[in-house]
């Protein structure tokens, strides 16, 4: 069956949507990430839109529900990379996606989901070392 | 010259298919990203309530020329049940499915101009029209 890939990347999954999902595509990355949260105790889910042409009122649906739902299993959801045409268009339509967090590339997302869930404080360190490297080349 | 198409909506792979399609259309009458969006949502929605609401059906896609301008016109069928109250069906959050109630309204909003017959019993026709 066909399905849309999960990545796991640290403490977060990551999934992006890069085909023109139909309605049962969504329901099943919906029931899969639920389920790979709860095996991997996940605590924050980054997905990336950029390659979504459309997001009508199921796919929002969707977003929302799984936004909903990895919130109740202790992960923090955000969406990434929404092109701006999708953008003017859901709010024609009249969707707000609200409870959705959202962030302009997958970069930025990744820092909003490690502010929220908050990093251990080992890698936090080990972060900073990095900068300060950068900063003397 | 006009170009005419008219495709069935029986599964929500179907659904996937008529997306396509309006994009290309969209893309031959001239439309910009923005209205392409625009209408292959409108189409989404639309094509999503004849499968779920109507039971299936089919959906034809025209591209018109008017004097100076070009449009695309969207009809989708199906010999569902019928809306009883369609004024209601249009209002955002009313949904009779498991769905948000956004998709008849949202649509309205997303074409120029919007049609909608409905008969209990015999079915609904929506055409949706979008000018470039």
């Amino acid at each position: 069956m066909e399905r849309i890939p999960i990545l796991q990347m640290g403490e977060f999954l990551l999934v992006t949507i890069q085909v023109d999902m139909h309605d049962r595509l969504a329901m099943t990355l919906q029931d899969d990430l639920t389920n790979r949260i709860s095996q991997t105790n996940a605590n924050g889910v980054l997905i990336d839109i950029s390659a979504l042409e459309i997001v009508d009122s199921f796919i929002g649906r969707i977003l929302g529900n799984i936004a909903k739902m990895s919130r109740v299993m202790d992960a923090e959801t955000v969406v990434v990379g929404m092109q701006p045409a999708v953008a003017i268009t859901l709010v024609e339509l009249g969707l707000s996606l609200t409870g959705i967090r959202t962030a302009l590339n997958v970069e930025k997302g990744m820092a909003l989901l490690r502010a929220t869930v908050g990093e251990p404080a080992t890698e936090a360190i080990a972060t900073e070392w990095d900068e300060e490297d950068d900063a003397e080349d | 010259m006009q170009k005419i198409e008219e495709m069935k909506i029986q599964s929500s792979a179907d659904v996937v298919l008529v997306r396509q399609a309006v994009r290309q259309f969209a893309i031959e009458v001239g439309f910009g990203l923005v209205d392409q969006t625009k209408i292959v949502t409108a189409a989404s929605e639309l094509a999503r309530n004849t499968l779920d609401y109507g039971g299936g059906g089919t959906v034809k896609l025209e591209t018109l020329q008017e004097g100076g301008r070009r449009g695309l016109k969207l009809t989708f069928d199906d010999q569902g049940p019928g809306i009883p109250d369609v004024d209601m069906a249009l209002k955002d959050g009313f949904t009779t499915g498991g769905g948000l109630g956004m998709g008849l309204g949202g649509a309205k909003r997303l074409a120029n101009e919007f049609e909608i017959e409905s008969v209990v019993g015999e079915g609904t026709r929506v055409i949706v029209v979008r000018w470039k």
